[in-house]
C-alpha cells in the first residue's frame, strides 16, 4: 500500500525556483539568481544554506551569497567541482530547479549592533560573507566600522570584482585586499591574508571577526585575531562539510557530537576550539 | 499494564490466523534458514522461530528499508516533485528487548525536529510482539547496557517458560490484538515467578560483558581522545561498514537520484550509509574531514558511545553484538574497546 504524505511533511521535499540570471564569476565559478515558483520569500540570515536540486542530478548544499536585503530573489554563487555544481554550471536562464531550506544558524547578526566588525575572506569563503556584507551595508547604522579583508590566490581568481572596488571606495567600510602570488601588473599587497593584519588597527574588545575561508586559513587567521586581543567568543567562522540533508539526520556533516548542517555551520572560536574534529 | 499466559499451540494458533485472516499486510517474524536467523514474511506458524540468539539484520530495515524512494519527479521543463511514503500494515513477531529499544533511538532521532515521517508512519501502522532473549549471542553484551529485558517498545511481549509464553501486555493495541486473535488467560503469580526466573537464568550466559557501568562510557570517551586504543584497533580496519549495515541504532543515509530508461521521469532515494566509508565525510571539493582508520574508528565508538546518547537521551549501542560477529578482523564490538579505553584511563 502506498501512502502519499502532504508535501509540507516531507523532509526530502524541495520548493521550485526559476533560474532567472546566470553570470560568469572566473572560469570555475558562476552566480546563480533564483526566484522561487511560488513567489516567496527565501527568508533566510546571512550565513546559511540552501540544498539546490537538479532532478536526476541530485542535491549540492550552497551557500546563500545574497543579502536578504534582496527582495524577491536570491543568489548563490558556486565553484563546478562535483556533479550537481558542474550540472547547474550547464543550466540555462528560465530552467527550475529544486531548493530546500535556508538551513543552518547562519552569522549571529544581533550581537554585532554597536560593534565594530572586521569580516575576514579567503578565496571562495567570499561567496557567504557578501551575504552578511551586503547586509551589514544596506543597515550600515547596524555596526559601528565595517573592516573587510579579502585574499585569494591570484589577481585572476578574485571574486565579485565590481563589489569589491565599490567596496574599497565607500569612505564607510574600509577595504583591505591582497594576493598570494602575482605579476608586475598587481600594484596591490602580495602575501597571505594574515599578512594584512599588522595594517588593521582595532578596538578588539569592541570587535567581532567573522573568518571564512580554506580550512588552512583559519589556524592563522584565528591565531591573529587573538593576537589582537579579540575575546574568544567574538571570533566567528563558518565552516564547511557534507550537509547532505540539511534536517540532521543523514550524518554525514557530524563533527565531534555536532549537526554542522543544523547546529552550524557558523560557530565561535570559543565553541570550536572544544572541538576536537573542528579544525 | 497486565500480564496474560497463552499456550504455545494457541500462541501458534493467533499467527496462523493472523496470517490467514488478512486483516494486516503481512505478518513478519523471525526465520531461520541455514542456522541463521532473520526477519522474514511469515506463510505460516511453523516458519516462526522464537527462540534464536540474534538475527542477521535488525528489524529496523521495517521502519529504515535499506533503499526508499522519498521523492519522484518529472524530468525537463516541469519538474512536478512529489513526497512518496510506502507503508504497509505489519504484525511484526520476535523482536529482542535490544532491537526495541534500538528503535526507541531511531524514533527518536527521525521525530527530532524537522520529523521525518516515513519512520513514523511505518511505526505506526506496525503492531509489534517481542520475545524475551534467553539465549544471547557470543557477542552479545546487552545485560551490561540493561536491555537484556525492556519495559518499553513492544505492543505485546511474550517470555517462554516452558510449555506457553508470559505475555506483557505494552499497549492497549497490543490487548485488542490478543483479546480478538489469542486464548489468553490471567498470568498466575507462578507464571510470573516463572518468567522472573528464566530471565535471571539468562542473565548468566551472556559471554561479553562490560567492566564499567553503562553510563561512565560517555566520561571514559571525554578522557581519551587521544588514547592509543583506537590506532590500534583500527590498523586492521577494512573500511568495509559491515559493523554499521548490521547495527540496530544506525540512522545514517545517502541519497541518490535515478532517472528512468525513458528519461521522462525518476526518483530520488536514500538508502543506508556507513561513517566506516572512505568517502563518508568527504565534500566536493576533495576535502576528506575523516580521511583515515582511526579517525573513522573513533567517530563510530563516540557515536555510539556518547553523540546519541548526548542528543537524544538515548543510548547509540544497545549491546546486540551483530557488529562483533559481522567485523571479519574482530575490532567492532564496542565493548571490547570501551573495556580497553577504560583500562587505559
Amino acid at each position: 500500500m502506498e501512502m502519499h504524505l502532504t508535501p509540507q511533511a516531507s523532509i526530502h521535499l524541495p520548493r521550485l525556483a526559476e533560474l532567472v540570471r546566470a553570470e560568469d564569476i572566473t572560469r570555475v565559478e558562476r552566480v546563480y539568481e533564483f526566484k522561487l515558483a511560488d513567489g516567496a520569500e527565501l527568508g533566510h540570515r546571512p550565513g546559511q544554506f540552501v540544498e539546490v536540486s537538479l532532478f536526476g542530478i541530485g542535491e549540492a548544499p550552497i551557500s546563500i551569497s545574497s543579502s536578504p536585503t534582496k527582495r524577491g530573489t536570491f543568489e548563490i554563487a558556486v565553484r563546478a567541482v562535483g556533479n550537481v555544481t558542474n550540472a547547474l554550471q550547464k543550466l540555462e536562464v528560465g530552467s527550475t530547479v529544486g531548493i530546500r531550506g535556508p538551513f543552518g544558524n547562519g552569522f549571529p547578526v544581533e550581537e554585532f549592533k554597536n560593534k565594530d566588525l572586521l569580516i575576514v575572506a579567503g578565496g571562495i569563503g567570499l561567496f557567504p560573507v557578501r551575504s552578511l556584507i551586503n547586509f551589514v551595508r544596506d543597515n550600515r547604522a547596524h555596526v559601528n566600522r565595517l573592516i573587510i579583508v579579502f585574499g585569494c590566490r591570484r589577481p585572476e581568481e578574485r571574486l565579485f570584482c565590481d563589489e569589491l572596488a565599490t567596496w574599497s571606495q565607500c569612505e564607510q567600510t574600509e577595504f583591505l585586499e591582497t594576493v598570494d602570488t602575482c605579476d608586475e601588473s598587481w600594484t596591490g599587497n602580495v602575501g597571505v591574508v594574515t599578512s594584512l593584519f599588522p595594517k588593521i588597527d582595532i578596538d578588539a574588545e569592541d570587535t567581532y571577526a567573522v573568518v571564512v575561508g580554506p580550512p588552512v586559513m583559519y589556524r592563522f587567521v584565528v591565531n591573529e585575531c587573538l593576537k589582537k586581543g579579540i575575546p574568544e567568543d567574538q571570533i566567528v567562522l563558518s565552516l564547511e562539510r557534507r550537509m547532505k540533508c540539511g534536517v540532521g539526520k543523514c550524518g554525514h556533516c557530524q563533527m565531534d557530537g555536532s549537526y554542522v548542517c543544523q547546529d552550524g555551520p557558523v560557530y565561535t572560536y570559543s565553541v570550536l576550539k572544544q572541538m576536537k574534529e573542528a579544525i | 499494564m497486565e500480564d496474560k499466559v497463552i499456550s504455545k499451540a494457541d500462541f501458534s494458533s493467533m499467527v496462523d490466523r493472523l496470517i490467514q485472516e488478512g486483516e494486516y499486510d503481512s505478518i513478519e517474524g523471525v526465520k531461520t534458514k541455514d542456522g541463521k536467523y532473520f526477519f522474514g514474511s511469515l506463510t505460516n506458524s511453523g516458519e516462526l522461530c522464537l527462540d534464536y540468539d540474534v538475527t542477521l539484520l535488525p528489524p529496523k530495515k521495517y521502519f529504515l528499508p535499506q533503499r526508499e524512494t522519498v521523492i519522484t519527479f518529472r524530468q525537463g521543463e516541469r519538474p512536478a516533485p512529489e513526497p512518496v511514503a510506502e507503508a504497509s500494515s505489519v504484525v511484526l513477531i520476535g523482536v529482542h528487548p535490544y532491537d526495541l529499544k534500538a528503535m526507541e533511538l531511531c524514533e527518536a532521532v527521525y521525530s527530532a525536529p524537522p520529523a521525518d515521517p516515513n519512520l513514523m508512519i511505518r511505526k505506526s501502522k506496525t503492531v509489534v510482539i517481542g520475545v524475551d532473549c534467553l539465549n544471547p549471542n557470543p557477542q552479545s553484551f546487552s545485560a551490561s547496557m540493561g536491555f537484556a529485558t525492556t519495559e518499553s517498545g513492544y505492543d505485546l511481549m511474550l517470555t517462554d517458560i516452558g510449555d506457553s509464553y508470559v505475555v506483557s501486555v505494552g499497549t492497549d493495541r497490543g490487548a485488542d490484538l490478543l483479546a480478538r486473535y489469542g486464548r489468553a488467560a490471567d498470568a498466575t503469580a507462578t507464571n510470573l515467578a516463572r518468567r522472573d526466573e528464566v530471565r535471571e537464568m539468562s542473565l548468566g550466559r551472556y559471554e561479553k560483558s562490560l567492566s564499567m557501568p553503562a553510563d561512565e562510557i560517555p566520561a571514559i570517551l571525554n578522557e581519551t581522545w587521544d588514547s592509543r586504543v583506537f590506532a590500534e584497533k583500527s590498523e586492521v580496519c577494512l573500511s568495509c561498514g559491515s559493523c554499521v549495515m548490521v547495527c540496530p541504532t544506525c540512522v545514517c543515509f545517502d541519497v541518490e537520484d535515478t532517472v528512468a530508461l525513458s528519461l521522462d521521469s525518476g526518483e530520488r532515494y536514500r538508502k543506508w550509509d556507513s561513517c566506516m566509508l572512505t568517502d563518508f565525510a568527504k565534500v566536493a571539493t576533495g576535502e576528506n574531514f575523516r580521511e583515515d582508520r582511526e579517525s573513522r574508528f573513533r567517530h563510530r565508538m563516540h557515536r555510539k558511545g556518547k553523540y546519541l546518547l548526548e542528543r537524544y537521551d538515548k543510548p547509540g549501542c544497545v549491546g546486540c553484538g551483530r557488529c562483533g560477529l559481522a567485523c571479519l578482523v574482530d575490532i567492532a564490538l564496542p565493548a571490547d574497546t570501551y573495556n580497553l579505553l577504560k583500562e587505559a584511563s
